[in-house]
């Protein structure tokens, strides 16, 4: 039976409902304590607690399917603190799985999440993170999120990162994929800024073998003092492997955006592109909502749904 | 009776003078075209009606309903009733068609988001949860920019180039949603240099080089536009007597 610090997490990321479910896994982590878990054939989840956190390994037996997606709560009701996620990730050849991250900080004042991430992806293996973020208003939150991603031949990645309420604080994220033969990697973050916040991305990938295929998304909204820096790297190193850096920040009040995106083929056969648009809301979007009656602010607060949506 | 008045007209952009004393009436309930060549400055005319930004600063006065427009906002333009639709529709990333239509939805006048869609020519099912974005061709964006009229029923729309990117079939769509405006009471301006569209306008006004030449119905302009303007080879410098 889930203690009450769950059950408030559970209720916080929706997800009190489908952790009833008998085939739906799922592992509770409150500040560095464990407090339920549900695990499924073919899937081991060894959790391990470490001092501020928890050290996790999962691994996925080799074609093993998990159909319904896998909840993992982190959560800290604490105002103050430290949880460290350390995750070990190993997804066997041929085996697939969708990961829902719920990192849930509803009352932080002086909270740091770190994660620190090494995951594999086996041959034909599919791994999808979906990691959710719910912040306090505050901004009292440090999140450092970072991992090293490797995909085997034919493998798939997809990772995306998103703040569903309250605001970012600080975040620092920090991803570095290696693509090996055929595999396909897609990292999206998406972002709205506010206050004081300050985000740093860095997201990177190596297509190193033939026929590998990425993409790096970033789309940031900024407000009020809050300041961005996005680094997009991906290096083509294999023929026929194929990439596209895509940035886009929506620059309001006094805020401030940088991107840096970074290309690089080292094979004549390869074949890698960028596009960054940093800057205020699109005039004609703005000027045609504006022309079916919403003020200023609300036709700016649409595109920006839209685009982090 | 007038519902939209423009009284001396004169806008200068980047230094130059792209209208030049325009004084027109657009009758309530009617469809009215703004015809000429490429450059005659009827988008400019339409901006300028709106208060786009870049079109706010213009001499004489712009009266809708007895009201000047001079000092309002287009989004305060929007709410007493009038709005423009582009010759390329904006695109939208992540944004549905259904919170696009819902967006200018009225629920006073407008048509619903779903029979907008429908009375635009396209499937409700099949697109309002798609993003008005670069997924949507040119002229689905068309339709659904027109969709967003309907859902709105502005009492004055302005059409910019409403058959750019338009196949035949999809046209006599677009020109039964203007019926349904006109039916619905809006007054709609058409801006065009199409004879296919002017011939669908009852009255008709002739600009050329931001000048306005020749008023009419919208079948006599067509033989008038036809037989003068289509065969001009001299860049529709209009005679200064021509000028109205």
């Amino acid at each position: 039976m889930p203690n009450n610090d769950a059950l408030v997490l559970y209720k916080a990321a929706h997800i009190d409902t489908d952790l009833n479910d008998p085939n739906t896994a799922h592992l509770t982590i409150s500040h560095d304590k464990v407090i339920s878990s549900q695990s499924l054939p073919g899937l081991n989840v060894i959790p391990k607690e470490i001092k501020d956190g928890v050290d996790i390994k999962i691994v996925l037996e080799e074609n093993t399917v998990i159909k319904n997606p896998v909840h993992m709560c982190f959560g800290m009701l604490k105002k103050e603190g430290v949880q460290r996620i350390i995750l070990d990730i190993d997804i066997k050849a041929g085996a697939s799985i969708f990961i829902i991250a719920h990192c849930i900080f509803p009352n932080a004042i002086k909270v740091r999440h770190l994660m620190d991430g090494k995951i594999k992806v086996g041959e034909h293996a599919s791994y999808t993170y979906l990691e959710k973020h719910i912040h306090a208003d505050s901004g009292g939150v440090e999140v450092v999120p970072k991992a090293r991603v490797m995909l085997s031949d034919y493998a798939r990645f997809k990772t995306d990162f998103e703040l569903l309420r309250g605001r970012v604080g600080k975040l620092d994220l920090d991803y570095e994929t290696t693509c090996l033969a055929h595999s396909v990697m897609e990292m999206t973050a998406k972002i709205n800024g506010s206050g004081d916040d300050i985000i740093k991305i860095r997201e990177s990938a190596l297509l190193e073998g033939e026929g590998a295929r990425g993409v790096l998304t970033s789309r940031v909204a900024l407000r009020q003092n809050a300041q961005a820096e996005i680094f997009n790297k991906l290096i083509a190193t294999a023929p026929f492997a194929r990439g596209h850096v895509d940035c886009k920040e929506i620059v309001q009040d006094k805020a401030i955006a940088s991107a840096v995106p970074i290309v690089e083929v080292r094979d004549p056969k390869a074949h890698v592109t960028h596009e960054a648009a940093i800057g205020s809301v699109d005039s004609k979007q703005l000027q045609t909502l504006m022309a079916r009656g919403l003020s200023e602010e609300e036709a700016v607060e649409l595109i920006i749904q839209g685009l982090l949506s | 009776m007038s519902v939209l008045t423009l009284k001396n007209i004169s806008l200068t952009l980047n230094d130059k003078k792209i209208l030049y004393d325009v004084n027109l009436e657009f009758l309530s309930g009617k469809i009215h075209a703004l015809v000429g060549p490429n450059g005659a400055g009827k988008s400019s005319l339409a901006f300028t009606i709106m208060g786009l930004e870049g079109y706010r600063k213009f001499e004489g006065d712009i009266i809708f309903n007895g009201e000047s427009l001079k000092d309002k906002s287009i989004d305060q333009r929007a709410k007493l009733g009038i709005t423009l639709a582009w010759q390329e529709p904006a695109r939208y990333e992540g944004l549905t068609v259904e919170k696009f239509l819902k967006a200018a939805y009225s629920p006073e006048k407008g048509l619903k988001p779903e029979e907008a869609l429908i009375r635009s020519g396209l499937q409700p099912d099949r697109y309002l949860k798609r993003a008005v974005d670069k997924t949507l061709s040119g002229g689905e964006r068309k339709k659904v920019e027109l969709a967003s009229i309907l859902a709105m029923m502005p009492e004055i729309v302005m059409l910019d180039e409403p058959d750019s990117g338009i196949d035949v079939e999809s046209l006599e769509r677009i020109f039964d949603a203007i019926k349904v405006l006109k039916k619905k009471g809006s007054t709609v301006i058409l801006i065009t240099h199409s004879l296919k569209v002017l011939e669908h306008a009852e009255d008709a006004f002739l600009l050329c080089c931001g000048r306005l030449m020749e008023k009419g119905s919208g079948r006599g302009m067509c033989k008038y536009f036809k037989g003068k303007c289509i065969p001009c080879n001299h860049q529709n410098v209009p005679e200064a007597n021509d000028a109205k």
